[in-house]
């Protein structure tokens, strides 16, 4: 009987495994708490009850009042409704969006279709650590910007933006304030009031939730119109019937990763530290995007000119370990990491660079397999390109 | 996603490297994906006697370069000119639809490598 390979799994920003207590909080859902909702019933009664005690447990864990707090299907569509829906409540007087260069395709996408149609779209560039530019943003700010969208943690390279900076910018203008805190929930403390933000997203899959179910918390007074119909589920803003064991499972994950911030931080702080510094030992010619800017714990993303993103990736994954990259070739993209291009790196410097990013589960074991393989990696994918 | 075959060449390439004074050299690169190849050969009364290769790119590219070498060796020019992507990627088993480009890449650098002999052979 052979044995099972043992593998790593340095892939935590692309999704997470969903954990035990997690498991445990839903199971009932999906066992005798199976009623909808919306129904008048006891079956009924009991799964709303669990649908607005996990809406109570998200806002408190935000700083959010318990009625801005809407569920949705995911990230993406956290979003989407944020962009589009706010767009679609204002006028055409003031209807403009701002938004960053380093976004997700989630944003991006959703602002290259807002172009289309008319709506004034402009995107701030950033600096050679994925920073954005916040006089940028200012002078692309006008009277006629409803919206400013920039992401609080960056998927890539983990880089955290001063969000706090970016809303007063948006505020000075008369526009509303947007974050994808996709990255950064459950890694970084998130005070909706206090850092002044009028919409957020967050999606579960990426705290150790299930697929399936995202948040978009908007403040009291922000107009935001659905972009689906249906019932009044969410108060019509995503009717659909309540994903209840996603939802409970999503609350209970969020409770449990920012009870675990400073633990988690700390923890996989290190392993970032015995990585790159591990890499710097063992491969000449390697650079860490993003590194000297504040960046949620965990990410590292490392560009080794002379090699293929794809190739080493293939590498690693016979090795047993599960990382990711940002070259055109892997990700069925036909442009190379379009963060990395923002941040000033030639397209062929993209195309040469891995993220590691670590979670629930990573250990300095782990760390040392990545060690003991990369470098052996690169010399024999340098020989192959000998230069070129 | 790759076959055995592409996974052997990918981990155990032939003749990577570079030719002390090749007698024609092609270079080829994909502007989408940035892979580049490069291909010299050795060519004596009028067959490939020696081909090396150098490739920065994915799986696919390394794979792809190192079998079109393997193919040339002891070809004669003209069936060299003939080997094709589809022959490069059939010698490989196949390559997802998304790779063929790759193994464009390779037959077109080995075609700009026998067309670089024979501008310098004039004659």
């Amino acid at each position: 009987m052979t044995a099972e390979k043992i593998r790593y799994y340095f892939d935590h920003n692309a999704t997470t495994e969903v954990r035990p207590e997690v498991i445990e909080a839903m199971l009932p859902c999906l066992g005798k708490f199976y009623g909808n909702p919306s129904s008048v019933h006891s079956f009924g009664r009991d799964a709303r009850n669990l649908l607005e005690v996990s809406r109570e447990t998200v806002a408190k864990l935000i700083n959010a009042d318990t009625d801005e707090i809407f569920f949705t299907g995911c990230g993406t569509e956290s979003d989407n409704i944020a962009l589009a829906g706010c767009i679609s409540a204002a006028d055409n007087t003031k209807n403009g969006l701002v938004t960053t260069k380093v976004e997700h395709s989630a944003i991006l996408k959703t602002a290259e279709v807002l172009k289309t149609r008319g709506i004034p779209v402009a995107l701030a560039g950033v600096d050679g650590s994925s920073r954005i530019r916040l006089d940028e943003l200012k002078t692309l700010t006008g009277g006629n910007t409803i919206l400013v969208s920039v992401m609080h943690a960056n998927n890539e390279t983990g880089v955290v933006q001063d969000i706090q900076a970016a809303a007063a910018v948006a505020h000075e203008a008369g526009a509303f304030f947007h974050t994808d805190a996709v990255q950064s929930a459950g890694k970084k403390v998130i005070d909706v009031k206090a850092m002044n933000i009028d919409m957020l997203s967050m999606s579960g899959h990426k705290i150790n939730a299930p697929k399936g179910t995202g948040v978009l918390y908007i403040k009291k007074g922000v107009p935001v119109k659905p972009l689906t119909f249906g019932g009044s589920h969410e108060r019509g803003i995503r009717p659909g019937t309540e994903n209840i064991p996603g939802i409970v499972a999503f609350a209970r994950a969020l409770e449990i990763a920012v009870a675990e911030i400073n633990g988690k931080k700390e923890k996989l702080s290190a392993l970032v530290r015995r990585l790159e510094s591990g890499i710097e030992a063992e491969i000449d010619n390697v650079y860490f995007n993003g590194r000297d800017a504040e960046r949620i714990a965990g990410t590292s993303n490392v560009s080794i000119p002379g090699v293929d993103g794809e190739a080493l990736l293939f590498s690693l994954d016979m090795a047993g370990i599960a990382a990711s990259t940002g070259s055109a070739c892997s990700t069925g993209e036909v442009e190379p990491s379009h963060v990395l291009v923002a941040m000033g790196r030639e397209p062929k410097v993209a195309q040469s660079s891995l993220r590691f990013s670590m979670g629930y589960g990573s250990t300095e074991e782990g760390v040392d397999k990545i060690l003991e393989v990369l470098p052996p990696t690169v010399k024999r994918l340098r020989s192959i390109s000998g230069g070129l | 996603m790759y076959s055995d075959k592409v996974m052997d060449h990918f981990e155990n390439p032939r003749n990577v490297g570079g030719m002390d004074k090749p007698d024609g050299i092609g270079k080829q690169g994909n502007p989408v994906c940035g892979d580049v190849m490069e291909i010299a050969i050795k060519v004596k009364n009028n067959v490939i006697e020696e081909a090396k290769f150098k490739t920065f790119g994915c799986c696919a590219a390394i794979a792809t370069s190192s079998m079109v070498t393997e193919l040339v060796k002891g070809k004669s020019l003209e069936e060299a000119e003939l080997i094709s992507k589809q022959a490069v990627a059939d010698a490989l088993d196949g390559l997802p639809p998304a790779k063929m480009h790759c193994s464009n890449l390779a037959a077109d650098a080995l075609h700009d490598a026998i067309l670089d002999y024979k501008e310098h052979h004039k004659g």
